[in-house]
């Protein structure tokens, strides 16, 4: 279990970038957090992820106190960041060099085959396509087996088309080892696609606003009424969010099942 | 509009004209290019001589160097001179470069170590290297110790600047991928940070290696009984100019070759480069 509590970030210049921000992520859950800019959501985070520190609050995986990068947390940047002297399958592999190296080409060669890059073992990263360079950087956040999953924008730079593709893709590959996902993005449809609960977060300072339950069976048909309707109320929330006449809602009490229209 | 119809017609005229051998010749026409310009002068002059339109006695023509060289070589000493040269070069070079790579990795990557060393070295390196000789000939003796250690202190400079230069702006995002890894501090040196300051790396080597070369001369001219900067003290005490062209001709040849060496041993650590220049730069 994944615990964020109270969760606050206030920059050295001054900006509230994070205000009690509280949430418990079980295992194996995908968690969606969307929200104008400026609402916290990287903030929050580079702070689960160990790479900032929260000026107030905690985050606790299994009861163990994060502070820093951990064995059990993996992150995709919004930008593939592969090591470009590294090939393909070295960059996959970049987290396993504690392991021996027959296992490690074992599980590198079975990473790419999930990600259909086979053929790309030995090739730079400059030779890739941007979805191809991406689906790299998710096989090497998902070779290590972290228990969680961070992904912060990771499909924003990609076409729709190729964005459309890597959504399955990565549900594919959850599957397998079923890890918790936490995923910032922007993109009411992909929070919608991927997640079982959206997390609606309002800026200045950044804040929980709302928590939207998408009780919908995976695969998500795209084009279902049902799937419209959850979209809809996810960006009901948002623009509600944005909204300064309306005021703040306990998202606890509003939590799931508040179906006020 | 005429423009983007009539190019590509053009290029494939071009292409059909000279089918296979055109890659063939340009790979030895490209260099050949370089060499225009000193052999034609060369050229020139040996003519202007050889017509008797200047007796070439200060500036002799490059047959007369060629045989200097020759002359030189057939007694031994050039073999002599050159190694003597050579093996300070390379002493010094090496000490420089490991000093330079270790401090510049250090103050690169931890601010405290900057914060302590950068000021100082950027003090020294603000004093002419040469203006260390008095002090390294009382300190080190007249001998080889401290003409090693001036070629040392040439080449240090521009190693530290350009790796802890080059660290300094590695790719923060980079970094980070790192950081979420969890390497420690030598790792993150050895698997991010020194991988992707290599190109720059190989720039800094050059840099230090071309001044390496330029303290050698200084060194030997501090008083040296052999060595190629010993040839030239004694052509200009002489009067013999050929032997003078020769040794910077052999300076020449030496400088480039090991720059050379340098960008050779480079070339298959930085195949994974995405930039300008691999593609041979604009035309």
């Amino acid at each position: 279990m994944l615990v964020l509590d109270r969760l606050g970030k206030v920059y050295p210049n001054g900006v509230n970038a994070l205000q009690h921000f509280s949430a418990e992520i079980r295992l194996g859950e995908i968690v969606a957090i969307i929200g104008g800019s400026g609402c916290g959501k990287s903030t929050l985070l580079r702070a689960v992820a160990g790479l900032d520190r929260p000026t107030s609050g905690a985050v606790t995986l299994d009861g163990i106190g994060i502070s820093a990068p951990h064995a059990k947390i993996g992150i995709i940047f919004q930008e593939p960041r592969l090591l470009p002297w590294l090939s393909v399958a070295d960059n996959i592999g970049f987290g396993l060099t504690d392991l021996p190296a027959k296992i490690r080409r074992e599980r590198v060669a079975r990473a790419l085959e999930r990600v259909g890059l086979t053929d790309k073992a030995d090739a730079w990263p400059r030779e890739l396509s941007g979805g191809q360079a991406q689906r790299v950087a998710i096989a090497r956040a998902l070779v290590p087996q972290p228990e969680v999953l961070l992904l912060d924008e990771p499909f924003s730079a990609l076409d729709a088309f190729t964005r459309r593709d890597l959504q399955d893709h990565l549900l594919d590959l959850w599957a397998d080892t079923r890890p918790t996902l936490v995923l910032v993005t922007h993109d009411v449809d992909e929070a919608v696609v991927l997640a079982d609960r959206v997390f609606v977060m309002r800026p200045r300072p950044g804040r929980l606003f709302e928590e939207i339950k998408v009780n919908l069976a995976r695969p998500r048909d795209r084009n279902s009424p049902l799937f419209d309707n959850f979209k809809r109320r996810v960006m009901t929330a948002l623009d509600r969010s944005l909204d300064r006449n309306v005021p703040d809602i306990d998202p606890k009490s509003a939590a799931g099942e508040a179906m006020w229209w | 509009m005429a423009m983007t119809v009539e190019l590509p017609a053009l290029e494939r005229t071009d292409a059909i004209a000279t089918p296979a051998p055109s890659g063939r010749l340009r790979r030895w026409v490209r260099p050949a290019l370089g060499l225009l310009l000193p052999v034609g002068l060369a050229l020139a002059w040996e003519i202007i001589v050889w017509r008797g339109l200047s007796n070439g006695r200060l500036v002799p023509p490059p047959s007369k160097i060629f045989a200097t060289i020759v002359e030189l070589a057939k007694s031994g000493e050039l073999v002599r001179h050159i190694l003597a040269t050579l093996t300070r070069v390379a002493a010094g070079f090496g000490l420089g470069v490991v000093a330079g790579t270790l401090l510049g990795a250090v103050s690169g990557y931890w601010g405290l170590a900057r914060r302590l060393l950068d000021p100082t070295v950027q003090a020294l390196r603000a004093i002419p290297s040469i203006a260390w000789v008095p002090l390294f000939i009382l300190w080190l003796g007249i001998f080889e110790t401290s003409k090693v250690a001036l070629i040392a202190v040439g080449v240090f400079f521009p190693v530290y600047l350009g790796v802890m230069g080059a660290i300094l702006s590695v790719d923060r995002k980079i970094v980070e991928v790192g950081r979420t890894f969890r390497l420690s501090g030598p790792a993150m040196i050895r698997r991010i940070l020194l991988p992707a300051v290599l190109p720059a790396y190989v720039v800094a080597l050059r840099v230090g290696l071309g001044l390496g070369w330029m303290f050698v001369v200084a060194a030997e001219f501090m008083g040296a009984s052999e060595g190629l900067g010993y040839l030239l003290i004694d052509g200009q005490q002489l009067g013999k100019p050929a032997q003078i062209l020769a040794a910077i001709v052999i300076f020449a040849i030496l400088g480039k070759t090991t720059d050379w060496l340098i960008e050779i041993a480079a070339v298959p650590l930085l195949r994974w480069q995405d930039a300008f220049g691999r593609q041979g730069g604009a035309v």
